[in-house]
């Protein structure tokens, strides 16, 4: 079967004052029907990858590749308008801080509708049954409500369903969920995965996890790809994840503290210069 | 060192007044690492707050190192005795101070003597070393300027610690090294630590017991090795500790 999406040799950069910087430097994939988790540090050019998938690299930033497709079709610098009709109904994304991506001073309920009407063209009537359709997926008790409600009414674990409802109401192929979680309390994080993992599930789309949680991508996606520095130094199933073998995922995994492993100091991860460089491990 | 009775705090005036805190006790012997665990608005932060004099809408009663406080006024004493280390490096160093004057007139302010060598050595002990002397916290990485909090909490030389999820903003491997550096220090000086954590491994790593706080609410104080196995009492620390150990996949 053909990938959903596929990624060769990406590359992302900045001019600054002291040359080109390069964010994602040479990142290969492809997405099929599949939780994939893409893992790494702050700066490993993770949240980069994502946004260059979905043309959101402003200029002066440059993003090039020998291949980027969507079903087949090239989707690398598309025009604005042409990637705009791309954006929400084929690929959408779900951003860490539902307090930062939804509108202010829209109701929840319209703000559904909007983004639906416009990749559907829906009458009103269609979208606000979608609304509340959307709302009663993502586990909303009271959908008619929460439809009539403003972003600053609702709590943070609220927020991003409602976010993953907008999201996935125009149904899309691919879900990029950059750290959908890190904001939310833990009972609250299970439940915002619980339902991403059955909406995604049923509907047999391709879902790119991007976290700094190693454990949580083990214990969520199928698939991992570990970065470092703008390269993917490692990929491997989620559930071998533990017995990594590249000496960078073994010191992230043993640098944190666990509760049924007590020790006396955490390891520090000793960084090599050689990490920047090096091709992704073989997997078999 | 540290002990806390029926603690209330409170925001705002009736009928909008909000009960942060409602009733908390613990108690906190010289030497020992407690930590405070909860969701979100549990009131956990609040009552490092209310103990520093951040806030002043508090009641109850809070002796520190035999001292009675009380109000948001904090003696000389007070501030000689416990320091205090923010969550968010980014913001609690002020941009246009280089870590040579955070540190100076901190020292200044606490009366120390001999203050370019005290500097010197804050900056050894938290593992920067002299180069890192005159920079300007844009400069400095998230590891690095939260280093710069920890040695200026240190320049009153303090016998309690309250720390305010040091390591949240931090990647694990810059946490790893910081967590690494509050135990050293605290075995090297013999303090005592008042960590608050929404992190039950790194609580459970740092803390010898701990609070676990809901709505406001002590729910239940244990040890660490009890929650490392995961023995809580109460069904909702049960609950918490299930949570934070993961998800469980349905397909």
């Amino acid at each position: 079967m053909s990938p959903l999406l596929s990624v060769r040799n990406l590359r992302v950069s900045f001019p600054t004052r002291s040359g080109m910087f390069e964010a994602v430097r040479g990142v290969s994939f492809d997405l099929g029907r599949e939780r994939l988790g893409v893992v790494g540090e702050s700066g490993s050019g993770k949240s980069m990858t994502g946004r260059a998938i979905l043309g959101l690299v402003r200029p002066p930033g440059r993003v090039e590749a020998e291949r980027m497709e969507l079903g087949g079709e090239s989707i690398l610098n598309l025009p604005e308008a042409r990637m705009r009709r791309l954006r929400g109904s084929r690929i959408s994304m779900v951003m860490q801080d539902p307090k930062f991506s939804l509108n202010p001073v829209m109701t929840v309920g319209r703000q559904i509708m909007e983004g639906y009407r416009l990749h559907t063209g829906k009458s009103r009537a269609a979208a606000r049954d979608k609304a509340l359709e959307m709302l009663a997926a993502v586990q909303i008790r009271d959908p008619e409500r929460v439809f009539h409600a403003y972003p600053h009414e609702v709590s943070g674990g609220m927020g991003q369903r409602i976010m993953i409802a907008m999201m996935l109401a125009p149904d899309p192929e691919i879900l990029i969920a950059d750290e959908p979680t890190s904001a939310l309390d833990v009972s609250v994080r299970n439940e915002v995965l619980r339902i991403m993992d059955r909406l995604v599930g049923a509907r047999g789309m391709g879902l790119i996890f991007i976290s700094h949680d190693l454990n949580l991508v083990a214990q969520f996606c199928d698939r991992v790809l570990i970065m470092y520095a703008g390269r993917v130094v490692e990929e491997l199933p989620a559930r071998d994840l533990h017995a990594a073998k590249h000496p960078y995922t073994q010191g992230l995994l043993n640098s944190l503290p666990r509760l049924d492993r007590p020790v006396e100091r955490l390891a520090v991860l000793q960084r090599q210069e050689g990490w920047r460089d090096a091709l992704p491990a073989e997997t078999p | 060192m540290l002990t806390v009775e029926n603690l209330d705090v409170w925001f705002g005036h009736a009928p909008e007044r909000v009960d942060a805190v409602k009733s908390a006790s613990f108690t906190v012997p010289q030497g020992e690492s407690f930590g405070l665990v909860g969701e979100s608005g549990s009131g956990k932060s609040t009552i490092l707050r209310a103990i520093t004099g951040l806030i002043d809408t508090w009641s109850g009663r809070v002796i520190v190192a035999g001292e009675a406080i009380a109000g948001r006024h904090r003696s000389r004493a007070f501030h000689k005795t416990v320091q205090m280390v923010f969550q968010d490096p980014y913001a609690s160093l002020h941009p246009r101070h280089s870590v040579d004057r955070v540190l100076s007139e901190t020292l200044y302010l606490q009366g120390m003597d001999r203050i370019d060598q005290r500097i010197a050595r804050l900056l050894d002990q938290v593992g920067l070393g002299q180069g890192f002397r005159f920079r300007y916290p844009h400069q400095l990485s998230g590891g690095q300027r939260q280093r710069v909090a920890i040695a200026r909490a240190l320049a009153a030389e303090p016998k309690l610690l309250l720390l305010d999820e040091p390591t949240s903003a931090l990647d694990v491997s810059v946490q790893a090294e910081i967590l690494n550096l509050l135990g050293d220090i605290r075995a090297e000086r013999g303090l005592t630590y008042v960590m608050v954590s929404h992190d039950l491994a790194v609580v459970a790593h740092m803390c010898d017991r701990l609070a676990v706080m809901r709505e406001g609410r002590i729910v239940e104080q244990m040890d660490a090795a009890r929650l490392r196995a995961g023995a809580a009492e109460g069904d909702y620390a049960r609950a918490l500790i299930a949570a934070s150990t993961g998800y469980a996949r349905e397909t």
